[in-house]
């Protein structure tokens, strides 16, 4: 049987009269990556937040670790907030153990793991220094340290990889599969399909304050069909009839969904009519066209712009 | 409750180092020193010109032994009654045109004498403008009487008395003047209390202002309940009030001690003692600073911007002033109905018990009202912390003015509300 570090039913959280989440199943396994992917305005943030106790859900109820009231599980949870937040005079150091003292670790022992934890990601010179002098990209690594110090067993990052340059996305991802492979589990929200691609077991697609996609990577790219990628000498010919009504020309070859029937009869059919086949290429959908198809176009094409542009 | 109070004094520990050890702490503890010193200083300086203008200086034109006799009378005098009492005197030799000398000394802006007496000890006169004449005339005569009669002890070779030993009997009993001591007791406390929570829980507002702008509040409130974080950033404002008042304390306790040593001996003591009424003094400072500054935390949830928070705060500081009014107004009568009002209405409670410290000796409605104080600040804690949770992090049932609906009624509410 399935053990969940997280479980919520029917979430539903209202902000002056809006309806900001409208229902939220979910359910992370222990052990693993989840990732929450959603456009701008989706209910990731709230969803997340209601889920760690920060804000109480209208209705429906959620489990943290066990816990009904999710500030009871505080101690073997770490949380890295969308909008980063540390005290600007504080050294990094202090500014660690200080994370790790607010979910139950004595200050000197979170002293001397902040010492540990900034040499490991070659911060080592920066413990005596206080935030305000630091690049944000290493701000935002002293708060990730921050949430990891006192050995969580459940690690919950909002948009983690938003501000980072791409060295330290790359850090970031590696550090999130080390807790993973010591049995952390790992929630994390994600404007980049990539990295929820590339890290997740699972995932969850929210739009519009709904899950409208709860399960495996896989599962969700398999909810499409592999497409056809075809290029052919010939321009018009009998092998046209051959191809599939929803083929369409595409960067000069034809592109459709892979028939029920399978490939090989169409290849044939294309061989007898003189197609003239130059290229062929069976591609598996990614996650980016599952989420195209689950989300919509509109919710795609608010997560394929970049965040400032959103902002602005 | 355990881990509240633990979370708690992780925030307050945080709050608490980063406020005492930066630069700003050194200006919070000068800042009001310097009215003090300014004040003081000027106070002095004004004293001396003040001195200088009530306290004449007469010129006398009088023969050596006539003087010697004079200048020893005024001496004599200025011991049983105070040097202050008596004008200062330019004791001066005559010269053959006494008229041109005493127009001479008056116009003289540089000797600055009042009036001139000049003439034989037996008929002096004194010249002089109307108003000093006025202000000096019966203390000279009086100088004068009594440098005669030493004259005449001396003719006569007898021997002056002895100076009276007057004996003083002190009575443990305070008399009915200690009664309007007391009084003046009571209020001076009660206008340090003020004077010190109005100054001091006033910060609260804008730490939470910075807390909120570093968007760590985020992070405090994911780990330990909003109830916590409220408990600790009091304690740490507590705290570094309480460091504050040690040291304007000591720097007070000094100054007396070393520049006005009689004055702790002419300050009418409390009816309690000073011991009891020093220590109730800095249990009621605690039990108004969180009675105040847990309200100013609910306030600064609401505010956003240091704007806002003058605007906010304005009603509460003048609600303020109306509760320490409303206690003062009991000083006098710590058995009366407007005592025990002030008493009991939590937020001049401590205002009117320090009051009636000063003016009533029982412990035991102290201990009452410390009680009865503790369960407000749990309660304001509370509430503060609800409207905090509301407010900023949009979370919580906002109040709504329907309680009085009818449950039916209530419920098709919410139901049409879930359906939205």
């Amino acid at each position: 049987m399935t053990e969940y570090a997280i479980e919520a039913h029917r979430l539903i959280k209202t902000f002056n009269g809006t309806l900001a989440v409208r229902g939220i199943d979910l359910a992370v396994p222990a052990g693993s990556i989840f990732g929450v992917l959603g456009p701008n305005g989706a209910g990731k943030t709230t969803t997340l937040r209601m889920l760690l106790g920060i804000i109480d859900p209208d209705e429906g109820h959620r489990t943290l670790l066990g816990h009904s009231q999710p500030l009871r599980a505080a101690r073997e949870v770490g949380y890295l907030p969308e909008e980063r937040g540390l005290y600007p005079a504080m050294h990094a150091r202090d500014a660690i153990a200080f994370m790790g003292a607010l979910r139950g670790l004595p200050l000197k022992t979170g002293r001397t793991r902040a010492d540990d934890l900034l040499a490991r990601y070659e911060l080592g010179h920066v413990a005596a220094r206080p935030i305000r002098t630091l690049s944000k990209g290493m701000a935002q690594t002293v708060q990730l340290l921050g949430t990891l110090v006192h050995r969580p067993r459940l690690i919950v990052l909002d948009e983690p990889f938003s501000g980072l340059d791409a060295l330290n996305q790359t850090r970031l991802e590696a550090m999130i599969r080390e807790q993973a492979a010591n049995g952390v589990t790992i929630l994390f929200s994600t404007h980049v399909i990539a990295h929820a691609e590339r890290l997740c077991e699972r995932i969850a697609i929210i739009a519009k304050g709904r899950v409208r996609f709860e399960g495996a990577v896989e599962e969700a790219r398999n909810r499409l069909r592999p497409r056809v990628r075809l290029g052919t000498r010939e321009s018009d010919g009998a092998w046209r009839s051959a191809l599939p009504a929803d083929a369409v020309i595409e960067r000069g070859a034809w592109s459709f969904e892979l028939p029920d029937s399978g490939v090989e009869p169409l290849l044939k059919a294309l061989i007898a009519g003189g197609a003239g086949i130059d290229t062929l290429s069976i591609e598996r959908p990614g996650l980016h066209d599952a989420f195209v198809a689950i989300a919509g176009e509109a919710a795609a094409a608010q997560m394929d712009r970049p965040q400032e542009e959103l902002a602005a | 409750m355990r881990e509240l109070i633990r979370a708690a004094l992780v925030i307050a520990r945080r709050d608490y180092t980063a406020s005492v050890f930066s630069k700003t702490f050194l200006a919070f503890l000068i800042f009001p020193l310097v009215p003090l010193l300014i004040g003081g200083m000027f106070g002095r300086m004004g004293s001396e010109i003040d001195r200088k203008a009530t306290h004449p200086t007469v010129a006398v034109i009088a023969p050596a032994d006539d003087a010697a006799l004079i200048g020893a009378a005024r001496s004599r005098l200025a011991a049983r009654m105070g040097d202050q009492a008596l004008p200062d005197l330019r004791l001066i030799a005559p010269v053959r045109d006494i008229s041109a000398q005493t127009n001479a000394l008056l116009a003289d802006t540089h000797e600055n004498v009042v009036a001139v007496a000049r003439g034989p000890l037996d008929a002096p006169a004194l010249a002089g403008p109307r108003a000093a004449i006025f202000a000096t005339q019966h203390d000279v005569a009086l100088i004068y009487d009594t440098a005669r009669a030493d004259r005449a002890f001396a003719a006569a070779g007898i021997a002056r008395p002895a100076p009276t030993e007057l004996q003083t009997i002190v009575v443990e009993q305070a008399a009915g003047n200690d009664s309007s001591a007391r009084m003046l007791t009571a209020r001076l406390g009660q206008l340090i209390l003020m004077f010190l929570t109005m100054m001091l829980a006033g910060m609260l507002l804008s730490n939470l202002i910075e807390e909120k702008s570093n968007k760590v509040i985020e992070v405090l409130a994911a780990a330990v309940p909003v109830d916590g974080i409220f408990l600790g950033k009091l304690l740490a404002m507590l705290a570094m009030s309480l460091t504050g008042i040690a040291v304007w304390g000591t720097i007070a306790v000094a100054t007396i001690a070393i520049f006005y040593p009689g004055m702790a001996t002419a300050l009418p003591p409390p009816a309690t003692g000073w011991p009891a009424f020093v220590v109730l003094g800095v249990v009621y400072f605690i039990g108004c600073f969180l009675l105040l500054g847990s309200l100013f935390l609910g306030v600064g949830g609401l505010a956003s911007t240091a704007r806002a928070v003058q605007t906010l705060s304005m009603p509460v500081t003048m609600g303020q002033l109306g509760v320490v009014a409303f206690a003062s107004s009991a000083v006098g009568d710590p058995y009366g109905k407007v005592a025990m009002g002030a008493s009991i209405f939590p937020w001049s409670s401590p205002f009117a018990m320090l009051a009636r410290a000063a003016e009533a000796p029982e412990i035991w409605p102290h201990l009452l009202a410390i009680g009865w104080q503790a369960i407000w600040i749990a309660l304001i804690i509370r509430a503060s912390s609800r409207l905090f949770r509301i407010s900023v992090l949009k979370s919580g049932k906002p109040f709504r003015w329907t309680f009085w609906r009818k449950p039916a009624a209530r419920a098709a509410m919410s139901g049409s509300s879930a359906q939205a």
